[in-house]
Order: structure tokens, then C-alpha cells, then sequence
């Protein structure tokens, strides 16, 4: 399945002048167009600016220019990242046919490193789901077996890389939304630390949430990335200001020995249930090899991680609640008629949000609600504050915590149509999005049904550096 | 707080035995080059959805940044009005309206910037400044139909170049007890705001807006009854109309044995001046207000409040006072602010100009913004002149009213007009001869009560001028009739 070239490959073959990366990206999109009819891993294919912005490349090259990092490298957008000129709708009805008049700075950067972007990238409604079952246009089925879902809200652009389509893509990670289709798609997804990459131009669910993350078939071309949209960002009121450590360049030089571990014993099969079996195998075999490769692994217990699911689902609904008021019919997206402005706002708001993302409004205008918001959102946000302090003194003591990614593999379509057990999916990874740490899923062997599983390595504010080595490690120990 | 209400005020308007309770909002658009969170220009007019830019058109993706001037000049206000300035958070007001993009407003709400502050109104009467927060502004719906409301528009245009305007909002506490009062109030908030360059303070531009809280009680009583918000009154004579008919529309309430109940109303100036109930708001008080995700908390540093205290320009209070040492009334120092010539008045008296002379001119012969056309030194001359005796009054004041125009310099307008200072010899001959040709009018004044004595004063001064070119100096020419009807 994997027959995708690397970045290193693409960008030689391109620099050299062996390859025109106008070939590249033709050959790369005339693929998606055909195998995708069948994964729908994409809503856009933006083929004439990608064959611009590859004839500008190579261009470049001819005038003997340097170019960036990513020359010619063809890469797939998450369809709630804004791009210039290319219709983003957040697989959304009632966004539908926008066209944003900018580029969101991680799209700025993707361009600067000379990246074509073939498309954008299909997921679960304004990222709001697990399983993308929830997109307006339709699921995203897994590559490594076509019956199942691909994970969510990311399942595109997980699906993408799996499927060859493209080496490297941006996805959104509000509560695991990269990390879980990394795992469950048999790549590697990583989110960073909270204000580490630029959100404008991230079309907001849950903004003290979100993140943009990376997805990519090995870890250093998803280190590549990291270290090409990474920085901070004037325009951008939550990005950290200082430079961001370059991870690519000590990736391979660099190694475990000594690194402090912690396993967190709620997500390790003997704390909270519904964890498969064979996941937990393959979380054993991952210790092992952190241990043998000199790591120090221990066993840690975070309590407060049983609560965080709860808190998780009273606030982000809550953001998502006033986040998503502005699309009313007014200026942008679908417009329904109605007799007056209300009604017309109503009846487009009706028409325009599918299911899930009626139910998370609802939920968050409710705990907004005067009366209700200090039994929900403000008791949830101590509960935040608890965690955060929780975490910050555990790593004091370990420099990354592992788990597996998701309690389970890849699950056939339909099978978590509850959406409290879907929901539960999200147990390992909303504990960084609540603190705003870093994390990365990397795939480590397989489970039920022969579908990759994926090991989560998460650090501390800004320990991406330690989960990319962490995450290198275990990626050479599957491989051998 | 010292209440100077008069007992006239009150019951000019209320029935016996009732007063007024009055609390202001204000809000006014901070005088900055671009807009609270966006790079889109902060500018009054253009056409339509021109000063505009992704952040306040609120397109999906966009992020809100502070405008560090707006934040700034929010600080001198809250300084300019005792306030402590403290650290604050951003909220979210959310609520459903085609003119403002995002579907709510970034305000502030549990934790504003400025808070506990008062203003001390030339009357005496100290008002509690509640709090001074930051907000933005949402843009203007026009609505196309029969009545130009929302509820029955056949459709409605939306105009977002005011949409993120930075606004402060400046909530009084309810020290108010009569119109007058309130009156007084917004004209020295605005008085303040234009000596700050914290606003423009332009109500007809709706760069300051009012909304007024009023109730009333049983006079002597401590209670706060239910409150009725009339929403944006829009100057200085709606805010005293409209307070006084909401006053006396909850008083006949309470008379006639019923009660106001709490609701915002608004003012409808063509309407015959009455306050009409607002849009039924059944579902959008609950503004479900939370800290805004997008933005962090504003910690002002004291080195930085310090430096804005530091320089902050007098305050209009000080002006005033000042005034007054100086030797100007009451009524003359209070003009001189109102009109924003404080600075004008004190540069010449500065360049050696009679404060006197100063003071008079000011007082009748300039109007609003006209300091801004005049040379300080320049104004010093003509003053110097006056006193000299180069010019009469009335020379200068004509030589005044072209140097506004012209800024040239008085001497220049002077010379081109041929004012010369009539001699004293000359103007005595005149005065005798208009005299002669009038001896019935000169027999009345001589004899006749002060109320004649006056009016014919007028006529003589008319005569002389009209025989003199308007060169002769119209206190002379009294004097000249004083020791003559005396002699």
C-alpha cells in the first residue's frame, strides 16, 4: 500500500533536475483522482494552482534559485485550514463553496518551503467527531481496509498518507484528532505545544484547544514539518513568542539512553477499562523496546486523568458554541430564505449543520447558560488547572509519558453510532489538548484484525524535541 | 458624593415629592489609527464595507490582535477619571445580529481594565464612575422597508466599516438626580475625552453615544427602583428631553397605581420626543458572557501606567480652575474648555497678551475648534494691539474673525482695513455733533430711567459707529456719554 516516495527522495529527484516537480504533482494528482473515488480522502483537488505552484518551482530551479524544504513535495490540507483562492469548507453544508480571500500562516509557511498542496483534505464536520462518519460529504474510508473508519476529526489527511497519496499532510488536533487516524491509519500524527504553530487561518472549533498537526509516513519527514510551520505569529494573540527548536537536524544523531519514561498506568489496561487486548500487547512491546534501547521506564499514576473526559466535553462544546455563531447565512456559506433575519439565520443554521455539530452547540450554549456556567464550564476549568498542575509536577520527574493512542484499532462503519462510546475513543489523547502539551502517535505493530496500532508519546510544554526521539526509537524498533 | 441638585430642577419636571435616579453609559470610539483587533482603518465615512479586513468582516479562521494604542488611550481615560487600572480579561458577549460578524462581541465583563473612579462636574456635583472597559464596535444595519426596523425590514444592508471600531464604555454609577445634571456630565466626559485625544467625541459622528439608565423614588428615600435603559440618545438636547419624559412616564406608573417594569426603551426624536419599548429581547439577555480563547489577559505594568499618568495633558477641571485664578468668571473658564480653547487662552497669556482682553475675546468672539486656526502669538498681538490702543474692540474683533479665516497676521489686516485707533479728540468732536443733531433723543437720556437710558444708549453708540466706519472703540464713545449726560 505504501508505494509513496519520501520527501528526501522527491526533493532530490527535483533539485537534481532529474524530476520536474510539474510531473510530480501531475502524476500525484491524476492517482488521486482515480484511487480516491474509492477512499474520499479528499473534498478539493486544487490541480491548477498545485501545477502553478509546481511550474514556480521548478522555474527556480531552472534559474538555478534555491528553493525551499519542500520542493515540489505535494501535500494535503485539512479542509478547515484557509487557503487563498481554494474553497475550504470545513465538510461542512453550510460552508460550502466559500473561498477564503487569505492564507492561514501555516499555508503561508507550507508555501514559503516551496510545498505544493494538491487539495484539501476531507474530516468529520468542523472537526467535531472521531470516526469521520460526521463529514457532509461523506466518510473517509481506511486505506488498509476500506470497511472501516479511518479515525477522525483528521481522517483525510491521515487516510491520504496512508494511501500513498501524499508523503506529508496538516491536520487539526483538538482533543486527538491527529493522533487517533495516525493510529488507527498506521502513520505518524504528531500535535504540538499550544500556541507552538500559528491557528490563523484554523477555522475555530475549540480554541484553547486546538492545534495544527502533522501527519507523515516516518517521523523525521513529520519532524520536517513540524519544523517548517512552526513559529510564533504576530497575528496569532496565543502563539508563544521565541524561536521553536529545530527537530530534523539532531533526529538521527541523537538517541533515548537515559531518557525518564512514564507509563501512565490508567491507560496502560489496569486502570480504565475498554482498552483492546492486543492494544495493550503492543504497549508492552513498545516499554520494552524504550528499555532496551536505554530508556528508564517507569509506571505512573495520574488519577485526575479519569475526570478529564467530562471536563473535555463541557468545554470545548462551550467554544464551539460561540465559535461557530458567525456562520448565520449573513455574509459567507449557505443562506436559507426566511421571512426575516432571524428566521433566515435559523433556517440556514438548521439546513447547514449536520447532527454532531447541532449536538456540541447545544451542549456548549447550555453550559454557557446563565445559571449553569459555574456548575459546568467554571468547574471544569478547575478541573483543567488541576491537570495542568498534575502534569507539570509528573514531568518534573519523567521527560515523556507513553500510552497507547487509542483504547482500540480501527472499528467498522456504524459500530460507535452512540456518541457517548464515541466519545470514549478520545480517553488517551485529550489529556495534551486539556494542558496544551505536545504528543505524537507512532505506529507499533498491529492488534484485532490485523489494523495498526499506534503508541502515544506525550512531554511537556515544549518537549517536542524528547517525543520525536522518543517516537524515532520506537519507530526503529517496529521496523526491525 | 455631593449632591447639588436644586429644588427647582426637580419639580420643574417631577410631581412633589418625587426624584430622579440616573445612571449613564457612554460609550465613546477611541481615537486610533486602525481598528481594536484589526489592521482595517479606523476612519468615519468612506463608502460601504471599504475599511474593512478578514479579522472584522469575522471570516472563519481569523483571529483577533490588540490594538496596544487602544489599550493605551483606554488607560488615559480611566487615569483622566480616578480610575484603578487594573489587569483584565477579554469576553465574549454573544448574541445573534446581522451587523456584528462574529456573532458576539469581544467586551469585557467580570474583570475590566479601569474600575472605582468619579468625575467632578463644574457644578459641584461628584459623579462614581462604575468601570471603563474596552469593547469593539459591531457595524451599521440599514434596513430597507416600511418602517426602518429590524422586525419588518423587506431587507437590510450591512455596512462593517465601524464593525471593530475600539470603543470604551463608561458606566457611572446612579449619582445622577435630575437631567441638567446629566447633561452636565456627558459634556464634561466629552470635555475630558477631547483634552486626552482619547476621542474626538463627535455625538452627531456617533463617535460618543449614551444610553441612560433612569428610575425614579419618593425624594428623601434610599431605595434603587426598576430601571428602564434608553438606548442611544444622541445629543446633549435628547439626553435632557428623553430623561424627563422616561422620569415622568415611570412617575404617572407609580401614580396611577401600576409599575415600570424593567426593559430597554428607545428614544424616537421624530416621533414627538417619547421613549418606545425595544425589540422584545425574549432570548438574547442571557449574552452568556466567557473569556475570550482567542486573546490573554492585559497586565499593565506600573511603569507603564505611570508613564501614561505622566503624560496626560491638564484636565479640563484644572483648566477651569486655573481660568479663574487668572481672573476669568465662572461662566467664561467653563466656555473656554467647552469650546477647547484652554490652550489657545494660556499660550497667549503666555506671549504677554492682557488676560482680561484674553478671556472676552474668548468668550464671545470664538467659537468650537476655531483655536486651531489661530496663532497663539499671533492672537497676543492683536490683543497687545487692543490694548495699545492701535485698535478698538470692535476693530479687533473684526480683525479676529479674518485671522481665523486667513491666519494672517494682525497687523497685515489691520493695515489693509485702515484701522487706526480714532484719536480721542477726533471721537470727542463726533460724539458732540451726533449730540447736537439729536437733542429730544439726548434730553431722554439725560433724564430718563435706566431702562430709556439704556436703550438710548444703543442709539447713540449706533449713530457714532455708523458716522465713524465702525473705527471708533464702543467703550470709549460710552465713557464719552457717561461724563457728558453726568457734566
Amino acid at each position: 500500500m505504501k508505494n509513496n516516495r519520501s520527501i528526501v527522495d522527491i526533493v532530490s529527484a527535483v533539485k537534481s533536475g532529474k524530476e520536474s516537480a510539474t510531473s510530480i504533482t501531475e502524476t500525484c494528482i491524476e492517482r488521486i483522482e482515480i484511487e480516491d473515488k474509492e477512499i474520499n480522502s479528499f473534498n478539493t483537488i486544487a490541480k491548477d494552482q498545485a501545477m502553478k505552484a509546481a511550474a514556480v518551482v521548478d522555474q527556480k530551479i531552472a534559474k538555478g534559485e534555491p528553493v525551499g524544504p519542500l520542493a515540489g513535495v505535494p501535500v494535503g490540507v485539512k479542509d478547515v485550514l484557509c487557503t487563498k483562492g481554494i474553497e475550504t469548507t470545513c465538510s461542512s453544508k453550510i460552508l460550502e463553496g466559500w473561498v477564503p480571500p487569505y492564507d492561514a500562516t501555516v499555508v503561508e509557511h507550507l508555501k514559503a518551503a516551496d510545498a505544493v498542496i494538491v487539495g484539501k483534505t476531507n474530516c468529520d464536520e468542523f472537526a467535531m467527531g472521531s470516526s469521520n462518519e460526521n463529514s457532509a460529504f461523506g466518510p473517509v474510508k481506511n486505506p488498509l481496509d476500506t470497511t472501516r473508519v479511518p479515525g477522525g476529526s483528521s481522517g483525510g489527511s491521515a487516510a491520504a498518507v496512508a494511501a500513498g497519496f501524499v508523503p506529508v499532510s496538516l491536520g487539526t488536533d483538538t482533543g486527538g484528532s491527529v493522533r487517533q487516524p495516525a493510529s488507527l491509519c498506521g502513520v505518524v500524527g504528531m500535535k504540538p505545544t499550544y500556541g507552538g504553530i500559528s491557528r490563523y487561518g484554523l477555522i475555530a472549533y475549540a480554541s484553547s484547544f486546538d492545534t495544527v498537526g502533522v501527519f507523515g509516513n516516518s517521523v523525521s519527514e513529520t519532524a520536517l514539518m513540524y519544523d517548517v510551520i512552526s513559529g510564533s505569529d504576530p497575528r496569532d494573540a496565543t502563539s508563544l513568542p521565541g524561536e521553536r527548536e529545530q527537530i530534523l537536524p539532531t533526529l538521527d544523531s541523537e538517541n533515548v539512553e537515559g531518557l525518564r519514561v512514564g507509563v501512565i498506568k490508567e491507560l496502560n489496561g489496569s486502570g480504565l477499562e475498554g482498552f483492546e487486548s492486543e492494544v495493550i500487547q503492543q504497549l508492552n512491546g513498545s516499554i520494552k523496546a524504550l528499555t532496551k534501547a536505554g530508556a528508564k521506564v517507569e509506571e505512573v499514576s495520574i488519577p485526575v486523568i479519569e475526570a478529564c473526559l467530562s471536563a473535555y466535553y463541557m468545554l470545548v462544546p462551550a467554544e464551539a458554541s460561540s465559535n461557530l455563531a458567525r456562520f448565520d447565512g449573513v455574509r459567507f456559506g449557505l443562506r436559507e430564505p426566511g421571512g426575516n433575519t432571524a428566521e433566515m439565520m435559523r433556517a440556514s443554521r438548521t439546513a447547514g449543520f449536520g447532527d454532531e455539530v447541532k449536538r456540541r452547540i447545544m451542549l456548549g450554549t447550555y453550559a454557557l447558560s446563565a445559571g449553569y456556567y459555574d456548575a459546568y464550564y467554571a468547574k471544569a476549568q478547575k478541573l483543567r488547572a488541576l491537570l495542568i498542575q498534575e502534569l507539570n509536577k509528573i514531568y518534573e520527574t519523567f521527560d515523556v509519558l507513553i500510552s497507547p493512542t487509542s483504547p482500540c484499532v480501527a472499528f467498522p462503519f456504524g459500530a460507535k453510532s452512540d456518541p457517548l462510546s464515541m466519545f470514549l475513543v478520545d480517553i488517551a489523547t485529550i489529556p495534551a489538548n486539556l494542558a496544551g502539551h505536545p504528543g505524537i502517535s507512532v505506529p507499533f505493530g498491529t492488534g484485532a484484525n490485523d489494523m495498526p496500532v499506534g503508541i502515544q508519546i506525550l512531554g511537556g510544554k515544549f518537549g517536542e524535541k524528547k517525543i520525536f526521539q522518543a517516537a524515532k526509537a520506537l519507530e526503529v524498533a517496529a521496523n526491525e | 458624593m455631593n449632591k447639588t441638585k436644586t429644588d427647582t430642577e426637580v419639580k420643574s419636571v417631577l410631581p412633589d415629592g418625587w426624584e430622579m435616579v440616573i445612571g449613564l453609559e457612554v460609550h465613546a470610539e477611541l481615537a486610533t489609527k486602525s481598528k481594536m483587533f484589526s489592521p482595517a482603518r479606523n476612519e468615519f465615512g468612506g463608502a460601504p464595507n471599504t475599511n474593512v479586513h478578514p479579522v472584522c468582516l469575522g471570516l472563519p479562521g481569523t483571529l483577533p490582535v490588540v490594538n496596544e494604542k487602544a489599550v493605551e488611550l483606554s488607560i488615559r481615560v480611566g487615569l483622566a477619571l480616578d480610575c484603578t487600572v487594573q489587569r483584565c480579561v477579554w469576553s465574549r458577549k454573544n448574541y445573534f445580529y446581522p451587523d456584528m460578524p462574529k456573532d458576539y462581541q469581544i467586551s469585557q465583563f467580570d474583570l475590566p481594565l479601569n474600575i472605582d473612579g468619579k468625575l467632578g462636574l463644574p457644578s459641584g456635583l461628584v459623579v462614581g464612575i462604575e468601570r471603563a472597559h474596552m469593547e469593539e464596535d459591531t457595524g451599521k444595519s440599514t434596513h430597507v422597508g416600511d418602517s426602518g426596523r429590524i422586525h419588518d425590514a423587506g431587507y437590510s444592508l450591512v455596512d462593517y466599516n465601524r464593525s471593530g471600531v475600539p470603543l470604551i464604555e463608561i458606566v457611572s454609577r446612579p449619582d445622577m438626580h435630575t437631567a441638567l445634571q446629566a447633561k452636565e456630565y456627558v459634556e464634561e466626559l466629552r470635555s475630558i475625552l477631547v483634552a486626552i485625544e482619547a476621542s474626538d467625541g463627535k455625538m452627531e459622528e456617533g463617535s460618543m453615544r449614551v444610553d441612560a439608565n433612569v428610575s425614579v423614588r419618593p425624594v428623601g428615600a434610599d431605595e434603587l427602583r426598576t430601571r428602564c435603559e434608553i438606548k442611544n440618545v444622541n445629543s446633549l438636547r435628547s439626553i435632557v428631553r428623553a430623561i424627563n419624559f422616561e422620569a415622568r412616564r415611570h412617575v404617572e406608573l407609580y401614580e396611577s397605581g401600576q409599575a415600570p417594569r424593567q426593559e430597554t426603551r428607545h428614544w424616537d426624536e421624530q416621533g414627538g420626543g417619547r421613549t418606545l419599548p425595544g425589540r422584545a429581547k425574549e432570548d438574547s439577555d442571557d449574552y452568556r458572557y466567557f473569556p475570550d480563547p482567542d486573546l490573554v489577559p492585559i497586565e499593565p505594568s506600573l511603569e507603564w501606567i505611570e508613564e501614561i499618568r505622566k503624560a496626560l495633558p491638564i484636565l479640563p477641571q484644572q483648566v477651569r480652575s486655573t481660568l479663574v485664578d487668572k481672573g476669568a468668571s465662572a461662566s467664561a473658564a467653563g466656555l473656554i474648555v467647552e469650546r477647547e480653547l484652554g490652550p489657545l487662552v494660556f499660550a497667549a497669556i503666555e506671549h504677554g497678551a492682557d488676560a482680561k482682553r484674553v478671556f472676552t475675546h474668548a468668550e464671545n468672539n470664538l467659537s468650537q475648534g476655531e483655536a486651531s486656526s489661530l496663532d497663539p502669538k499671533n492672537f497676543a498681538d492683536l490683543i497687545k494691539m487692543e490694548t495699545g490702543g492701535e485698535l478698538s474692540a470692535t476693530q479687533a474683533k473684526t480683525v479676529l474673525a479674518e485671522m481665523v479665516a486667513s491666519g494672517e497676521a494682525p497687523e497685515k489686516i489691520a493695515s489693509v482695513h485702515g484701522f487706526e485707533a480714532m484719536d480721542s479728540s477726533d471721537l470727542e468732536a463726533t460724539v458732540d455733533k451726533i449730540i447736537a443733531d439729536s437733542p429730544d433723543e439726548w434730553q431722554r437720556f439725560c433724564e430718563g430711567d435706566p431702562q430709556q437710558r439704556g436703550k438710548l444708549q444703543g442709539f447713540f453708540v449706533g449713530q457714532v459707529m455708523k458716522a465713524t466706519k465702525g473705527q471708533a472703540d464702543g467703550k470709549a464713545v460710552n465713557q464719552l456719554l457717561q461724563s457728558k449726560s453726568a457734566g
